[in-house]
């Protein structure tokens, strides 16, 4: 069987999945919340225009939501097959919140929604406006969970590995849920989502008004939208600021790999924009970028606040740095190498009915244990993730992000002044933000995920020993079959939302 | 009680049934899940339930497999 080869294909199919749902979530996660407003708009002032613009909206959710309906739960299939290692070795954890999502906030969501649509005629208007903002809340809810996960992935924290059972096990709650990575992503996934569906208020009322149609609930809506998003924006800018002080601590090489930084630096620059080298690897002395624009020190103050801090390169990671105390990769693949042979020699000794020593190898374990990860890679090269996706994608997402509440404070301004609809660019440039908004919050979790290679575990489980053992074969033919059904759904998503917003709220 | 269970099972039902939009999507909802369903049952077998009877066997096996890693089963190719 060619292992090697599954390992790139089940990161694929998982990827194709991944991405898959993103598509669907944001807009969930932001236009319910949006529905609500434009209902409390309604219920307050009485204005019937409301309603039939809080309906629409209510819509185009209903039919995201359905096309977006179980594309998740696919992931959770895939662990089993594909990545059956990891799914054993982290089930303590991983399960809990998965299983707190599906319960919890699935049937939050699940109950209301019913209420929210049939409901308009049979109950009161205050029930099912309090029905319409729990379905907002009951959707953000299951975002939590599933980021409590992903957090724990990337900072893997209140655990302890039982040699036994070949298994993390939970040792606190809390630190899992409260862990500041999870928190963190919470925050940031949710802003960044709501920016995502307030580019697509913006961007779809934006076409009713170079259209010539539906002027006055196209204003309306674009009004809230905006405002909306540029609170989104600014939660987005502050947490940003915390993500990367948070990376820079739990995973410099992503932080490092994010900005294409290879050798070290105090007063490091932050670098707004670049050209990465395509011929430079990890360890040589060629130039890191073809052509960059820097900001001098703004990377040391973001990653340690301190506008002198000592920011590590790929290389520092990799290779060790004594001067500014950084180990590297090739010092902790030696910690993990004796983590593993510890492991093998616990194994044999309690076979063996050694108590003493499977007790010395176990204490010998723990000593390194946190470099377990490491002892399963054969080069400190190894330890870095795909440098060009993690530093493109994160600028993609940045330059993006950082256009997107601009976007809003002009539409603000132009609506304010009352010329909106004869500002023909403007409504232009607003409608391909729409799609401009999918492609950065794809950006988004393409660094998050591709930025933590080779990890499946940060520092503790690689992927290569998450995969499981089977031919490529199936994983190939399931990703092939994925991404045909996932067009097909995908079209007609669009065809139905296209019919939808040719309808138009005044119908 | 039982009113409120009327009428909550009446909001199911009338809702349900005056869906116009709804129904296609519905439709979508399920042929998707049956598909999906079918795609899982034929080639998503949990590996270490179908391949291991017990706990002891499933944690022996990844055991073994986290202390003889594989030759090349690290990151990616730079």
């Amino acid at each position: 069987m060619d292992f090697l080869s599954t390992v790139p294909w089940a990161r694929a199919q998982f990827a194709l999945t991944a991405m898959y749902h993103w598509i669907f979530v944001p807009l969930t996660l932001g236009l319910s919340f949006l529905v609500a407003f434009f209902e409390s708009i309604y219920v307050k002032t009485g204005n019937e225009e409301w309603k039939k613009i809080t309906r629409f909206w209510m819509t185009l959710f209903g039919i995201n939501f359905a096309i977006g309906v179980a594309t998740g739960i696919i992931m959770e299939f895939e662990f089993g097959t594909n990545w059956s290692n990891y799914s054993w070795m982290v089930g303590d954890i991983f399960g809990a919140p998965l299983a707190v999502e599906g319960i919890f906030a699935f049937f939050i969501e699940a109950t209301f929604f019913a209420v929210m649509f049939f409901g308009w005629t049979r109950v009161s208007k205050g029930f099912h406006l309090f029905s319409t903002w729990m379905v907002a809340v009951g959707s953000n809810l299951s975002a939590l969970w599933i980021l409590i996960a992903n957090g724990w992935m990337q900072f893997p924290t209140g655990m302890a590995f039982n040699p036994d059972k070949a298994r993390f096990e939970m040792q606190n709650i809390w630190d899992i849920f409260l862990s500041p990575v999870a928190l963190s992503k919470f925050v940031h996934a949710t802003s960044s989502s709501f920016i995502v569906s307030a580019l697509f208020v913006v961007g779809i009322s934006a076409l009713f008004l170079l259209q010539g149609r539906h002027l006055k609930a196209a204003k309306r809506s674009m009004a809230v939208a905006a405002v909306f998003g540029l609170v989104a924006s600014l939660f987005v800018i502050i947490n940003g600021d915390e993500s990367a002080y948070s990376v820079a601590q739990r995973q410099p090489m992503k932080l490092a790999a994010m900005e294409g930084l290879f050798d070290g630096a105090t007063r490091a620059p932050l670098t707004a924009i670049g050209i990465i080298n395509p011929l430079k690897n990890v360890g040589d002395a060629g130039p890191d970028f073809l052509a960059s624009v820097k900001v001098p020190g703004l990377l040391s103050l973001l990653a340690t606040r301190q506008i002198d801090g000592f920011v590590p390169g790929i290389n520092d990671l990799a290779y060790g740095n004594p001067e500014h105390k950084v180990v590297g990769a090739k010092q902790r693949i030696a910690n993990g190498t004796l983590a593993v042979k510890d492991l093998a020699r616990y194994k044999e000794t309690k076979a063996k009915g050694d108590t003493q020593g499977a007790t010395q190898a176990l204490a010998s374990f723990k000593t390194h244990q946190n470099d377990l990860g490491y002892g399963y890679l054969e080069t400190p090269e190894a330890a870095v993730p795909p440098v060009a996706a993690t530093f493109y994608s994160f600028h993609l997402m940045v330059i993006l992000g950082t256009l997107f509440p601009l976007l809003f404070l002009v539409v603000l301004v132009r609506l304010y002044k009352g010329d909106i609809e004869k500002c023909t660019l403007l409504n232009k440039a607003a409608f391909v933000a729409l799609f401009f908004g999918y492609i950065a919050s794809q950006a988004g979790w393409v660094l998050a995920e591709v930025g933590r290679q080779p990890w499946a575990i940060q520092d503790l489980l690689p992927v290569g020993v998450a995969v499981t053992p089977i031919a490529s074969g199936n994983v190939q033919l399931t990703f092939f079959i994925f991404l045909v059904l996932f067009s097909v759904l995908l079209a007609a998503e669009i065809g139905i939302m296209t019919r939808q917003i040719k309808i138009g709220p005044e119908a | 009680m039982i009113s409120q269970v009327t009428r909550i099972t009446a909001l199911y039902r009338d809702g349900f049934r005056s869906m116009v939009l709804g129904r296609l999507l519905w439709k979508i909802i399920l042929v998707k899940l049956l598909i999906m369903y079918a795609l899982v049952k034929l080639f998503f077998p949990n590996y270490l339930r179908t391949n291991f009877a017990t706990d002891q066997a499933r944690a022996a096996h990844v055991m073994t497999t986290l202390i003889k890693p594989h030759s090349n089963n690290v990151g990616l190719q730079h």
